[in-house]
């Protein structure tokens, strides 16, 4: 019974979806396709003040133009954007007062998923809005919130009660033709979240929206605004799961971070949404728009777990816009039997003495794909500019790939600009040292995968550190025989 | 403890132990010597479980229990440690945590709860101050960058930990200066006791010197040619291992 690279192969491609159930929850969905009348009729469901709906309809006239984008490297079935319905709320609406009065069919939903709500209420510091198929259905800890200045709520109940804020900020990171997607995001988003620090606070929680995609054919399409006033800071935890699905779900967000002078936001992602089986049926695609702008000696961090999608095509960028500002992207991404994954980030340096700091971390099994293409770009006038780029890939089995595409464009000569970059693979040796101990072959993968991601998984704040790690796991390990 | 009865093994198509026997009782110290190639550490791999090696005829009891069917890391939940002649790097693992894995798996194994922190770490200190270890040493990734010495003296130090009824050193001696020796064999040394034997792998007569063996043995093609006491090593050292080859097996 040696235990070769085949095997440890079969073994992964075994891990089925853990999260694999579908909630019965009585929807609205819109019939499918998209159209000006679509669009219109969103925006009224959401009952939107008039310049949004015209800010919306002059993104999808600006999508209508566009074509996909096929840099990437990754190769799928381009969905058919006529054939998804653009809307879908779950039925029981009226905002709670408190848990019990949540329908009880979610709340085991979230129970299933290890994140009841109960104990994600008790978990010290975290608040937390969910998202289920488009509209928040519980918002905990907003009174705390309120107290500091804070405002934490649905992207719809923002452009309802602070379209100032709302009016001022979207799209001013990511324009509404910034790309396909972004446009399609800005013509048709459902919901989202909307977060405002203001100026000197430092928000006492962290942050955290659970996002699910639970209608089937429901494209979702979440717009995230988090805006932090002079010299605040705040910390926000996104984590997703996804129950599994035949037909690819497509989901294109948008995020857009504003870091104002001194501020700093600190934005976490678990990624776990359904990858589609062992044949590479089926599967979440997800194209994501995440871009934040530092103002004078701002900061932005990206920290993000990807082990979902059958798709991924995300780039958390930062646009170090003011002097002394800092950009930083910490990532790993994982990706296992057919998953496909091209992710990085781009660090635009603007201001002087600007710093990026690129930790990726690259895990691929199975036959899967994936890709690392970051962009670091030192404008003319950014003097002293500084980036660190560190790029690792792990490999497991001979099917997989791994591959690299780090672009840099330097147009300042006073920049210092650091690249490195290793691939490795997870050796027999390794294996049977971990055995030896005692430690079993699919325990050994995750210490192994876990040390190597360690640098990034130290970034992520504690109670999702352990998420993640979980994650890791359940992406990686198969149960053995 | 452990009864070895005609052991064959091969790898790819190589045959490499053509019949070893060997008995090791609680409380012993069993020294296999032997040159190069000759399947010293291709035994200890087998007892260990390395699934490189097929076993093709004999067999390998433990505690009353034929080791055939179990896997390496039953093995090593029942009381088998093998200290490696070159141990692995895993980078971001850090000793401790590696060694708390390896802990836990092996009380899950025997239905017990993971272990305390507090006792974890009264286990650590303990162990750590017996081998003359730096507890900074203990945060490093596992092997990554450790010296020969330190390597070594991690994997006693596992061993420690583990308390193992029955400890292969695989060439533990080699790549060691002598105070790294002195070290790794009082280690060795404090934690021997009668319940529990070692088997050392060595190539010379150095470590046996801190280490006294109850037995020697001396392996040539994948057989014990010679066994003895200790004196054999001795015996060895000073004529080489030539007039063994030559000799008829016993």
């Amino acid at each position: 019974m040696a235990y070769t690279e085949e095997e440890l192969k079969k073994e992964l491609e075994t891990k089925e979806y853990e999260y694999g159930f579908y909630t019965d929850i009585e929807s609205e969905t819109f019939p499918k396709g998209l159209s000006e009348e679509i669009v219109i009729a969103i925006s009224k469901k959401k009952e939107e003040p008039e310049w949004m709906t015209l800010w919306r309809l002059e993104a999808f006239k600006g999508w209508k133009e566009m074509v996909e984008p096929e840099w990437a490297n990754i190769h799928y079935k381009k969905p058919n954007f006529q054939d998804i319905s653009y809307y879908s709320a779950p039925n029981s609406k009226p905002k709670y007062d408190s848990l019990d009065e949540v329908d009880p069919e979610l709340l085991d939903t979230f129970k299933r998923l290890g994140i009841s709500l109960d104990e994600q209420k008790k978990l010290a510091g975290v608040a937390v809005d969910i998202v289920m198929d488009s509209v928040s259905v519980a918002t905990t800890f907003k009174k705390t919130l309120a107290e500091k200045g804070i405002i934490f709520c649905s992207i719809s109940e923002a452009i309802r009660e602070h379209p100032e804020l709302v009016k001022k900020y979207i799209g001013s990171v990511v324009p509404t033709k910034d790309n396909f997607y972004a446009a399609l995001n800005s013509a048709v988003f459902s919901d989202g979240s909307f977060c405002y620090i203001p100026k000197g606070v430092r928000c006492p929680m962290e942050l955290s929206t659970y996002f699910r995609i639970n209608q089937a054919g429901t494209g979702q399409f979440e717009r995230t605004l988090v805006i932090a006033d002079e010299s605040s800071y705040v910390s926000y935890l996104e984590g997703c799961t996804a129950p599994s699905r035949d037909e690819n779900q497509l989901h294109a967000a948008v995020v857009e971070l504003i870091a104002l002078d001194g501020a700093e936001i600190k934005y976490s992602t678990v990624q776990n949404w359904y990858p589609g089986d062992k044949e590479g049926k089926g599967g979440v695609y997800n194209f994501v728009t995440k871009r934040g702008i530092c103002e004078k000696n701002a900061k932005i961090s990206w920290t993000q777990v990807e082990t979902g999608s059958a798709i991924t095509w995300k780039y958390p960028s930062c646009i170090l816009k003011g002097d002394n500002s800092i950009g930083e992207f910490y990532s790993i991404a994982v990706t296992n039997n057919y998953q496909q994954a091209d992710t990085g980030t781009k660090m635009i340096h603007i201001g002087k003495n600007t710093k990026s700091t690129i930790i990726s971390k690259g895990i691929s099994a199975g036959k899967s794909q994936n890709s690392y293409r970051g962009l670091v770009q030192v404008n003319s006038r950014a003097k002293n500019a500084r980036n660190f780029s560190q790029c690792d890939s792990l490999l497991m089995g001979n099917e997989c790939g791994a591959h690299t595409f780090p672009y840099i464009e330097v147009k300042n000569k006073t920049a210092h600009i650091e690249h490195e970059a290793t691939t490795s693979k997870i050796g027999e040796d390794q294996i049977f040292y971990c055995n030896q101990r005692g430690i079993s072959t699919e325990k050994a993968i995750a210490l192994i995968v876990n040390g190597f991601s360690k640098e990034v998984l130290n970034k992520l704040p504690m109670e999702f550190a352990v998420e993640a790690q979980k994650l890791l796991e359940i992406s990686l390990e198969g149960s053995v025989g | 403890m452990l009864k070895i009865k005609d052991l064959h093994a091969r790898v790819e198509d190589k045959d490499i132990l053509k019949g070893i026997n060997l008995e090791v009782k609680p409380g012993e110290v069993h020294a296999i010597m032997g040159p190069n190639g000759s399947g010293k550490s291709t035994l200890a791999s087998v007892i260990a479980g390395k699934e490189d090696f097929e076993i093709t005829q004999g067999s390998i009891i433990f505690e009353g229990e034929d080791l055939e069917e179990a896997s390496p890391e039953e093995r090593a939940h029942k009381g088998i440690f093998l200290s490696f002649q070159y141990p692995v790097e895993i980078p971001g693992v850090s000793v401790t945590n590696f060694m708390k894995t390896a802990i836990n798996e092996s009380r899950k194994a025997r239905g017990l709860e993971d272990m305390p922190a507090k006792e974890m770490l009264k286990l650590i200190r303990e162990k750590s101050e017996l081998l003359e270890i730096d507890r900074k040493f203990l945060s490093r990734s596992l092997n990554q960058g450790f010296s020969g010495g330190e390597k070594k003296r991690n994997e006693i130090f596992q061993m420690a930990m583990l308390e193992p009824k029955l400890a292969i050193l695989d060439e533990t001696d080699s790549g060691l200066d002598i105070d790294a020796l002195r070290i790794v064999a009082n280690g060795v040394n404090k934690l021997k006791n009668k319940d529990n034997a070692v088997i050392l792998i060595t190539h010379y007569q150095r470590l046996l010197e801190y280490i006294i063996p109850d037995f020697v043995h001396v392996i040539h093609d994948g057989k014990i040619v010679k066994s003895g006491t200790k004196d054999l090593a001795l015996e060895l050292e000073e004529k080489g291992y030539d007039w063994l080859k030559q000799e008829p097996v016993v």
